[in-house]
């Protein structure tokens, strides 16, 4: 089966500045592709030369079945694009901002309708089809964002950052959109900062600055980036004793992770439960809870990450120049 | 021994039109505290800190910051404020921008000198002064945000989704960067529609529509928590996609269940205490199990949405 995208040594520069380097991946019909990294890492770059919106400097890529460097006009009409600062008209409502985007994709007439009418069932808009978007609370505001960007029925969708600021319930309202999408055939192309969103993609690529680091499934990537053991730990102000915990033999990080923090140890290590207790007693914070943990995508991503960032020698990470 | 409050808030509202944004709010915030204001977006967050920062009229109730109306002058040169929108110069470099704070705030030279080489070695952006604010990514913006709003050495900082669009390194950094200022006695008020980081807070108000609906340490509403969590499981522990889809709405549907959301490879739930026997079961049959976990604070708010949220 082709690929819905295939991408080979995707490369962009800004001046001096390399945003995207060397990139290759390709992602499956249907599949729930998520495209994670730090800010500034170069995903929207990428998302913006996938859409057809910016020519790599080298390097092409393949969207549905047509090259960005060659066709990236024809690639527009088959794709859908939510990006991070989606623009909606504030003033109309949902319904009218759908009438609006589904003219500008030349659709008209009965299809705009029935589309309209599809759409706004989807995406669960009916109630407030007529508020103006600019009186909708944000994570119904991403929801009409979506709407528009599927209306003309693309088989790809690019969704750049979809719930940043959005509260759990939307986040897992919207989410399940996206499964749904997915099932329904359309290929989904995610950016997102929260790792427990992450976890619903099927195959998962980690940018950082500008390099593809790591690309494979959750579940694998936690078994590679994150060997060891991972320590889910507790102690009163424990943000204030992670240096004590980084100097035990074989820690290999010691982060915050919600009211606790997580400890990774490596394979082998001697130090473990009665060590990291003993480690916060002795630092006058005797822990409250020690126990092991499956590790998340969230350490996975600062292994990559701190990795990386360690090769290179440089925490430098800029957004694109406008 | 109790520390004095530098925020206090009693019955505090404010309406837009027919909306009250805020409508009776009570809560009080002791120097060196982190307080959470957690809640969905339109729950009121920011209307309560434009409320504190003085710069909305209350239409009920009041507010004392440091035992003084917000509005009062005095105030505002002890209050540090990032919003949730841009507040910096676009156009202007990092080093501008900072600058700009330092006079304005008209902190002396060599004072502006020491407290700037602090800040730009916590938040790392040392190496970027040239670099204009609008070039800056998102995480790197917020840091400098965070800087200038901590530049003039607040007492009271007010923070409006610091971290919306944020990577995972940079909010650590960030949080931990406030955890620094807040063991110097510094109060805080941090509104954040995530929940790993309202488990971060010392206390936290949960809010929905203008109301606080609980409050208290996360590990304490953590503990009064009246239902039970569990993770459902397969045969081989982890659920597979086609398992997920086919568990998710027989979970929804049953009347034991408070909430249900995928959670990696797995489901989660949220079960009434004693009617998990009776969940499992509905779930034997599909070849499916609860294993027991702890309640994150992520569950309590699930739960009380899916309760309609009403105080």
């Amino acid at each position: 089966m082709t690929p819905a995208i295939r991408v080979e040594h995707l490369t962009r520069r800004f001046g001096a500045f390399t945003a995207v380097r060397d990139v290759s991946f390709h992602v499956e019909k249907g599949e729930i592709f998520g495209y994670l990294g730090a800010n500034g890492a170069g995903k929207s770059t990428t998302i913006r030369m996938l859409c057809g919106l910016l020519a790599p400097s080298e390097g092409d890529a393949v969207v549905a079945g047509h090259r960005v460097s060659r066709e990236p006009e024809a690639i527009k009409w088959r794709i859908g694009y939510m990006s991070q600062k989606f623009s909606l008209y504030r003033d109309l409502g949902a319904r009218e901002n759908l009438e609006f985007y589904g003219g500008a994709y030349g659709l008209g007439g009965r299809r705009l309708r029935r589309r309209i009418a599809e759409v706004v069932e989807l995406t669960d808009l009916a109630e407030v089809r007529d508020v103006p978007t600019g009186e909708l609370p944000g994570g119904i505001r991403q929801r009409v964002a979506l709407a528009n960007a599927i209306l003309h029925e693309p088989e790809i969708v690019f969704l750049d950052e979809p719930t940043a600021g959005v509260d759990p319930v939307s986040r897992r309202a919207f989410w399940r959109l996206i499964r749904h999408m997915a099932e329904a055939g359309t290929t989904v192309f995610v950016t997102t900062h929260y790792m427990d969103e992450a976890e619903y993609c099927a195959r998962i690529g980690l940018m950082v600055a500008g390099r593809l680091a790591a690309l494979d499934t959750p579940a694998a990537l936690k078994r590679r980036h994150a060997p060891g053991t991972t320590w889910h730990v507790e102690a009163p102000a424990i943000l204030r004793h992670l240096a004590a915990l980084r100097r035990l033999p074989g820690v290999v990080e010691a982060t915050a992770f919600g009211r606790g923090a997580h400890v990774r140890v490596a394979e082998g290590a001697p130090t473990g439960e009665a060590e990291l207790r003993a480690a916060l007693a002795a630092a006058g914070v005797p822990p409250t809870l020690v126990e092991p943990v499956a590790p998340t995508l969230e350490d996975v991503f600062l292994a990559v990450a701190s990795a990386d960032e360690q090769a290179a020698g440089t925490a430098a990470a800029w957004e694109d120049p406008a | 021994m109790n520390a004095p409050a530098a925020i206090e808030v009693r019955g505090l509202a404010r309406a837009f039109g027919e909306v009250r944004a805020v409508d009776g709010v009570d809560f009080a915030i002791r120097e060196g505290e982190l307080y959470g204001l957690v809640g969905a977006d339109g729950a009121g967050k920011t209307t309560t800190v434009r409320l504190l920062a003085g710069l909305l009229d209350p239409d009920g109730g009041e507010a004392r910051v440091l035992g003084l109306d917000p509005r009062d002058p005095r105030v505002r040169e002890q209050v540090g404020l990032m919003p949730q929108q841009y507040s910096l110069y676009g156009d202007l470099s990092v080093g501008e921008n900072l600058h700009f704070f330092g006079r304005l705030f008209c902190i002396p030279r060599a004072e502006y000198r020491r407290r700037v080489d602090r800040l730009l070695a916590i938040t790392r952006l040392g190496p970027f002064l040239d670099r204009r604010a609008s070039a800056l990514s998102g995480g790197m913006y917020k840091k400098l945000a965070l800087a200038a709003a901590l530049l003039h050495e607040p007492r009271v900082l007010l923070l409006d989704e610091p971290t919306n669009g944020v990577d995972p390194v940079s909010r650590r950094e960030l949080w931990e960067l406030l955890y620094e200022f807040v063991g110097e006695g510094m109060a805080v008020l941090v509104c954040t529609p995530y929940m790993d980081e309202a488990e971060r807070c010392h206390r936290v108000g949960m809010m929905n529509a203008g109301r606080i609906l609980d409050e208290g340490a996360p590990a304490e509403l953590v503990a009064r928590f009246p239902h039970e969590t569990f993770t459902v499981e397969g045969g081989a522990g982890e659920l597979d996609a086609a398992a997920r889809a086919r568990l998710h709405p027989v979970l929804e549907a049953a009347p034991e269940v408070v909430a249900a959301s995928p959670a990696g490879p797995t489901l989660r739930v949220v079960v009434r205490r004693g009617a998990a026997g009776a969940l499992a079961g509905r779930l034997a049959p599909l070849g499916a199990r609860l294993a027991p976990t702890r309640p994150e604070f992520e569950d309590l708010y699930l739960a009380r949405m899916a309760a309609g949220g009403a105080a």
